[in-house]
């Protein structure tokens, strides 16, 4: 019984802790006052990446110029996939401890994310064709892909799909969970199977087979991508609590005046 | 006297699990079909019927290249190895650029009569490997490697290499 009593406590101490973040309020205020620099600081460096990948960063010496998408596809895909990973978790917060700000945020993750996923899905294609002379194959990488752009659409449909949002929120919070398994497929689709796509180039633990020069911009690249995602949630997020404040002040003024 | 948070939290644990053990029967299960491509090895084994449609994908063996133009049409004819076995494989039409000895390569056709490979279409399979043309030149220089006869020597002893031109 002690125990319950020190457990029930614990609980209640990291539910209070998570609510104090959840406070859609505070995090406007946290956040909006960041935006600008976030903007400015995404903008800056992804366009570093991008210039020193397309301008002064040496072809590859069998793929030629063409090597140069991968400046853009491959920040993309990181992206598409830690966006889903996000989407995942907030849905993880939202089930368990029924965060409104985890709602919120999986709302606006979906089309963003979708987005990059559709960015590096088209430049993917644009890269096959010249390289490995397909626009699109079948195989294990780029139909894992493919699956996580239609969960990101099926995701977007479901949470608006509800007269009673906390319904939307539910369906589509289970959706991003169960499509998470995705994620792992996604990664080692180039190790468990033959695929066209290929292997990994980048390794964290042991050295990644490509040229510093190369390996640099594509850095940069990925952190401007990553940090205009972040951007482009948090803009939207700011937008969605102004836009149902807005909406409780009319109504409020709608009933008063009737 | 369980919180509802602790046991939603441990009924989405125990379901995660559970779809991830269903997952990984299932991939486990079809992973036959989930592949791209059969290795020429692969393909011995099965003997798959001549005229059935697959992907074959190998290493296109040095020396083994040979292009006849009919009708100015190229036919080229090469051997697909994946160094334990080797299939030989005619294709007409125009090949990818990245088409050269020691390259991955995946084709699609199926098996003719007298056990050879008749391909409708040819993909390259490039590497992951990334370096500029001055490196490649520098190993191939330093007798390190020849794209021809097989991968790259490991990164750490180009992927930062000082060459003329090269750092940009």
């Amino acid at each position: 019984m002690n125990e319950n009593v020190l457990n029930a406590g614990r609980t209640g101490a990291a539910g209070a802790w998570l609510h104090r973040f959840a406070n859609p309020g505070r995090f406007l205020r946290l956040v909006r006052p960041a935006l600008p620099w976030l903007a400015v600081f995404s903008i800056l460096i992804t366009g570093t990446g991008l210039v020193w990948g397309y301008g002064f960063a040496p072809a590859d010496w069998q793929q030629g110029d063409a090597s140069r998408i991968m400046y853009v596809h491959v920040p993309a895909a990181w992206v598409a996939m830690a966006g889903y990973a996000a989407l995942a978790g907030c849905s993880f917060f939202s089930i368990v401890w029924r965060h409104p700000l985890a709602d919120l945020a999986a709302e606006e993750i979906g089309p963003v994310g979708a987005g990059f996923t559709f960015v590096c899905l088209v430049t993917g294609s644009l890269w096959g064709k010249p390289m490995w002379g397909a626009y699109w194959v079948w195989d294990a990488r780029l139909t894992s892909v493919l699956v996580l752009f239609f969960l990101y659409l099926g995701h977007i449909a479901l949470i608006r799909a509800f007269d009673n949002p906390a319904h939307g929120h539910r369906a589509a919070a289970i959706l991003a969970l169960v499509g998470a398994i995705n994620l792992p497929i996604i990664v080692y689709s180039v190790q468990w199977w033959n695929t066209l796509h290929q292997g990994n180039t980048i390794s964290f633990t042991g050295n990644s087979k490509i040229y510093i020069t190369m390996l640099y911009p594509l850095l940069i690249a990925s952190v401007g991508f990553y940090l205009c995602f972040v951007t482009l949630v948090c803009a939207r997020m700011c937008a969605a609590i102004m836009e149902r404040r807005t909406r409780g002040l009319l109504l409020a003024a709608a009933d008063r005046g009737a | 006297m369980r919180a509802p948070k602790k046991r939603r939290l441990i009924l989405l644990l125990v379901c995660g699990l559970c779809l991830s053990a269903a997952t990984g029967l299932t991939l486990a299960a079809f992973s036959s079909s989930l592949t791209y491509f059969l290795s020429p090895r692969e393909v011995l084994l099965k003997n798959p019927a001549p005229g059935v449609s697959f992907r074959l994908g190998g290493i296109v063996q040095v020396g083994s290249v040979n292009t006849v133009i009919t009708d100015r049409m190229p036919t080229t004819t090469f051997r697909l190895t994946d160094g334990q076995a080797s299939i030989p494989v005619t294709y007409t039409g125009l090949l990818p650029d990245l088409f050269r000895e020691g390259q991955g390569i995946v084709a699609i056709g199926a098996m003719t009569p007298t056990g050879g490979f008749a391909a409708q279409e040819v993909l390259a399979k490039h590497g992951s490997t990334y370096m500029p043309k001055d490196v490649e030149q520098a190993l191939q220089k330093a007798g390190k490697w020849n794209p021809k006869y097989g991968p790259p020597p490991p990164a750490d002893t180009w992927n930062t290499m000082q060459v003329k031109g090269s750092n940009s």
